[in-house]
This record gives structure tokens, C-alpha cells and sequence, in this order.
């Protein structure tokens, strides 16, 4: 370990350091000093967030097992900006009466999550990726369970658990076959990538892979612990969950698609093609006939994680750039609806959506702001949701996928009833008793702030794209 | 059929595979794992069948590495972290349980359907 080393995995380490710091500050520190908690963890971890937008080299550490390069170092940026939006909107959440003995907590299995997640996207060997996996879901199962008296939260942990390691057995099984077929130069990618061909045990091998991974991300039919857990979990972990969990669970899945599997580029091809139907039409048809507003974002999310895996598809650089930055948009766009979601929720307890009935009477700007997050998510034009749109459905037909094209353009088209739907239940309907006014704390505004500004200006200005598109790489 | 011969036949396949009856062993388990998962109502029950899904891989990863790639140690290495993982996976599992045991006095799956469609 040189300081090349440690240079490559800054990140990594300053997560390290952080978690230490935070466990060590929550154990010693004294009651005048912990109730800054908050401000000390955010302002920490805007450290390690900038540090993160610093220039890299590209290197590999520990003998190929760690891969830095510079489109790794962008997505890790991204999954920073967002756990810092979502330590943001959860201060309120944390500092009621129930929670406030424990907040640290929630603070400390983020950020492990968060180094998990890390682990996993800069991976190149199995064995990392598989820990970094289990580093990103064992921590969050805790978080979904968090609230220890809602009978609701332990149900959501109980069903996430189960689930999670279910599919990680399944994805191992899938690698020990894998290992059995190609496994002579260890299970490094690099080594593995010209050694896959479609033989019946690798084939199956990428399917169970492929399955475990999916689960993960809530692809459709693997999707059907999602909405529970979501609706379970507390509303600022399911933000977490919907975005930060999925963006870097899909770069992981896509990483080793292109890099490993990339010999059998037809197999899979058709895999992700028939999952990426299934998953925008189930999740959209679903998402319709939601009360709840934390099931509706879930099944809107699944719809939403079919069109970012439509920009893996193609298997080339455009449509790893065009992934990169839906993530982005997504990130911005979800986390805002959350943050409102969780204000109105922390203000009044109400989460469904006839509750939201005459909002802009009583909160004209919240109303506003939703609305704007609302249509980027549906993708309507001035907002960033459109551009992230246009570009995943330009790297799916530039390689001629035009029948997905055209599936995805009309789920497009219902997308936008069922987010018009709580537009009308904001601005139109009707309603005697709406939620009264909310006066929103100063971090859930700056918050809010950042992902307006994000949903606003990512599309239209030029410079967020071309950064992400000069380091992305294809298949071919 | 003779039944010498059928122990014969099956003598001969298995000094032919050497790895066979490892392989046997673990695909039962594996799929006796992924049974139990989906039929068992305890939530215990559901933690004890992923444990057989995840020793199910160890066996594999330690005989492909045992027979296929005697001269490297990268399949031990991965069932030694699986193991450790899945400790991990089993407290964490075993936590959120007890959770389910306060709120309801009972582990079965019939506690944890409150939210459906």
C-alpha cells in the first residue's frame, strides 16, 4: 500500500474515516456537542463530496482487484451528491422525540452503505464486487427497520432481508457455476472477459447473475418486494433506497455486462431487452391504480428503472453516457419529490394521495415545486427528465431497437397520466380540510434548492453531459 | 434390472466424475433451499433454507477449486468471505425477526402481510 494506492481509493478511505469519526463522535462525545450532530455529519461528508470532484488519475490497486478510472470516479460523485440531498431532507425526520436518541445510527449505516456501493461500482474482480453488494444491502435492512415501533417499518425490514439475501444466493450460485466453467485465471473481469463463450453452463450462469442482479434493482419480475418496502420504510430511507441503491446497483450490473459478458453480447441482449419491456409496462400499469403516495413512487421508480436499463442496452458509449446521466436527472428529480413527500409527512402524517387534495391553497410554492419535479420525471420538455429521456431513447435507436423505442414512447404517454394525477389532486380538486401550511426548516429547503436548480438547468446546459460523455467507453 | 448392476453402473460414472457426487449433493441443496424459501410459513424456516442456498455455493466454489484449479486458492477465498457474508446476513435477518416476535408475538409469515398489491 503506497500513496498511489490510497490516492486511487480517496473515496473510499475518506468513507472509512468518516465512519470512524462519526462512531467515535457518537460514543464520547457530550450532549452539548451532539446536538450538532447533523451539521458535523453534513458538513464531513461535504468534504469527502467535494474531494470527489477533484481530477484522478486512472490506476488499478490491490493486484487488479480495485479498478479507478475516471467514469467510476463521475458515478461516485453522483451517488454523493445524492446521499448528501438525503441527509439534507432528513433532519427534520430525525430530531422528533422517537428518533432522536438514535440518529446517529442512521448516519453511520448510510455512509457504510454508501462505501458498499463504492466497493462495488469500482470492482474488478468478483469477490470485491460480491462484498461490496452485501455491504450495500445488509446496512439498509437495518435502515428499513428503522422505525422500531411501526409495525409497518419491521415488515418492510423483514420482507427487505429475505429478499435481498435470497437474490445474493442466487447471483453466488450463479458465479460458482461461472467459476466452475472459466475460472482459471481467477475471477478477475479482465482475465474472464476473453474466456466467456455460450456454453449451457455460463449461459445459465449469466441468467442466474443477471436474476440476483435484477432483483436488486427491481426489474419487473423480480420486482414484487418493492412496493412494500418502500411503503414500509421511513420516507427519507426509501429515498435513499429509490435512488442512490438502484443508480449504483444498475452501473454495477452494467460494469460487468460490458466487461465480462461482452462475448456473449446476443445472450443477454435478449434477456435485458424482454426484462426492460415487462419492466416499463408492469411498473407503469401498476403505478396507476396507487392510493399510497410511497407505493406510487415505487412503481413509478420500477418504470423508471426500465428506461435507464433501455440506455444499457445498445452496449455502446452513448448509452453508457446516456445511463450515467438519467442517473443524474433521476437523482434529482426523485429525491425532490421525496424531500416534499417526507416534509408533508413529517408535518401532518398523512401519505396518501387524496391527501394531497388542494395543496396549492395552502402550499403554493411545495405545490409548484412537485409539480416541476412531477413533469421532469414524466419528461416534459424544459425540464432535465426530457433530455435524459432523449438521450437514452437516442442510444437505443441508434442501434436499431426501434419496436423498444416505440413500447417505451407510449409507456412515455401513460407515464404522464398517472404523474398528472397528483397535479390534479394538488391544483384542481377540490377539498374542504387540506393539509394545513407547512413551514419547511432551512437544510430540507437548501435541499429542495439544489435538486430545483438540478431539474431546472441539468438538461438545458450542455457542460453536465459532455463531462459524462468523454468518459464513457462501449462494448465495441 | 439387477440391482448389482445398476450400483455398478453408477460406481463406474462416479470414479469416472470425480466431482459428480459434490455437485449432486450441492444442486439438491440448492434447490431444496429455494423450496423451502417459497413454502415455509416460519420466518426462521426461510432464514435456515438461505443458509442451504448460500453453503450450496460454498461446496461448489471449494470443488471446482479442489478438482478443476488445483494450483490457485481463488474458490476457498470466495467460500470463506461467503461464509462470513452470510453470517452477517443471518444476524442482521435474526435481528429484524425479533422485531417481527415483539410487534406480534409470532414469526410466521402471516405477521408481515399487512401491506399487499
Amino acid at each position: 500500500m503506497n500513496i498511489e494506492t490510497i490516492l486511487l481509493m480517496r473515496t473510499e478511505f475518506l468513507l472509512i474515516f468518516l465512519l470512524v469519526a462519526l462512531i467515535v463522535l457518537d460514543l464520547f462525545a457530550s450532549n452539548n456537542l451532539k446536538k450538532y450532530f447533523d451539521s458535523i455529519a453534513c458538513f464531513l461528508f461535504l468534504a469527502t463530496t467535494l474531494v470527489g470532484f477533484l481530477p484522478l488519475n486512472e490506476g488499478e490497486a490491490f493486484g487488479g482487484m480495485f479498478v479507478a478510472d475516471r467514469m467510476n470516479a463521475v458515478v461516485k460523485s453522483i451517488l454523493n451528491v445524492g446521499v448528501l440531498l438525503v441527509f439534507l431532507q432528513s433532519k427534520t425526520w430525525l430530531n422528533n422525540a422517537y428518533t432522536n436518541h438514535k440518529k446517529s445510527e442512521v448516519y453511520i449505516l448510510i455512509i457504510s452503505t454508501l462505501l458498499g456501493m463504492d466497493l462495488m461500482i469500482s470492482s474488478g474482480h468478483f469477490l470485491l464486487f460480491y462484498i461490496g453488494l452485501e455491504l450495500a444491502s445488509l446496512p439498509l435492512a437495518a435502515l428499513i427497520a428503522y422505525n422500531k415501533y411501526s409495525k409497518e417499518s419491521v415488515e418492510a425490514g423483514a420482507k427487505f432481508i429475505l429478499m435481498a439475501a435470497f437474490s445474493s444466493g442466487i447471483l453466488l450460485y450463479g458465479l460458482s457455476m461461472f467459476y466452475g466453467a472459466v475460472g482459471e485465471a481467477g475471477l478477475y473481469f479482465d482475465a474472464l472477459s476473453g474466456l466467456v463463450k455460450p456454453t449451457s453452463i455460463q449461459l445459465l450462469a449469466m441468467v442466474f447473475f443477471i436474476a440476483g442482479m435484477a432483483f436488486k434493482i427491481s426489474l419487473v419480475p423480480f420486482h414484487l418486494w418493492t412496493a412494500d418496502v418502500y411503503q414500509g420504510a421511513p420516507t427519507n430511507i426509501t429515498a435513499f433506497l429509490s435512488v442512490v441503491s438502484k443508480g449504483a446497483a444498475v452501473y454495477a450490473l452494467m460494469i460487468v455486462l460490458y466487461k465480462v459478458f461482452n462475448n456473449i453480447f446476443d445472450s443477454w441482449e435478449f434477456v435485458v431487452y424482454g426484462l426492460i419491456v415487462v419492466t416499463i409496462t408492469v411498473g407503469n400499469l401498476f403505478a396507476m391504480r396507487q392510493q399510497n403516495m410511497k407505493r406510487f413512487l415505487a412503481f413509478s421508480s420500477i418504470s423508471q428503472a426500465g428506461y435507464i436499463m433501455l440506455g444499457l442496452l445498445p452496449g455502446t458509449a452513448l448509452g453508457m453516457s446516456s445511463v450515467v446521466f438519467y442517473l443524474l436527472v433521476y437523482l434529482v428529480s426523485n429525491l425532490g419529490i421525496f424531500a416534499v413527500v417526507s416534509i408533508l409527512e413529517n408535518h401532518s402524517k398523512k401519505e396518501s394521495i387524496t391527501d394531497y387534495n388542494g395543496l396549492y391553497q395552502t402550499n403554493p410554492k411545495l405545490s409548484v415545486i412537485m409539480m416541476l419535479f412531477l413533469f421532469s420525471l414524466a419528461g416534459i420538455p424544459p425540464f432535465a427528465g426530457f433530455f435524459s429521456k432523449f438521450f437514452v431513447f437516442m442510444a437505443a435507436a441508434e442501434m436499431k431497437y426501434y419496436a423498444l423505442v416505440f413500447i417505451a414512447l407510449i409507456n412515455t404517454v401513460i407515464s404522464l397520466y398517472y404523474y398528472l394525477i397528483v397535479v390534479k389532486a394538488m391544483f384542481i380538486t377540490k377539498n374542504e380540510t387540506p393539509i394545513t401550511t407547512v413551514k419547511t426548516d432551512t437544510s430540507s429547503k437548501l435541499g429542495l434548492f439544489i435538486c430545483v436548480i438540478g431539474t431546472l438547468f441539468l438538461g438545458i446546459l450542455s457542460y453536465f453531459y459532455e463531462t459524462i460523455n468523454q468518459f464513457s467507453v462501449g462494448l465495441f | 434390472m439387477d440391482i448389482s448392476l445398476v450400483i455398478g453402473l453408477v460406481v463406474d460414472y462416479f470414479s469416472k466424475n470425480p466431482m459428480a457426487p459434490y455437485l449432486i449433493v450441492s444442486t439438491i441443496m440448492f434447490f431444496a433451499g429455494v423450496y423451502g424459501f417459497i413454502t415455509r410459513h416460519n420466518l426462521l424456516a426461510m432464514l435456515m433454507s438461505l443458509e442451504l442456498i448460500l453453503n450450496a455455493v460454498n461446496i461448489n466454489f471449494v470443488v471446482f477449486n479442489r478438482f478443476l484449479y488445483p494450483g490457485q486458492m481463488e474458490g476457498m477465498f470466495f467460500s470463506i468471505f461467503a461464509i462470513g457474508v452470510a453470517a452477517a446476513e443471518t444476524a442482521v435477518g435474526i435481528a429484524i425477526i425479533i422485531n417481527v416476535f415483539r410487534s406480534g408475538k409470532k414469526i410466521e409469515t402471516s405477521e408481515v402481510n399487512t401491506m399487499k398489491y
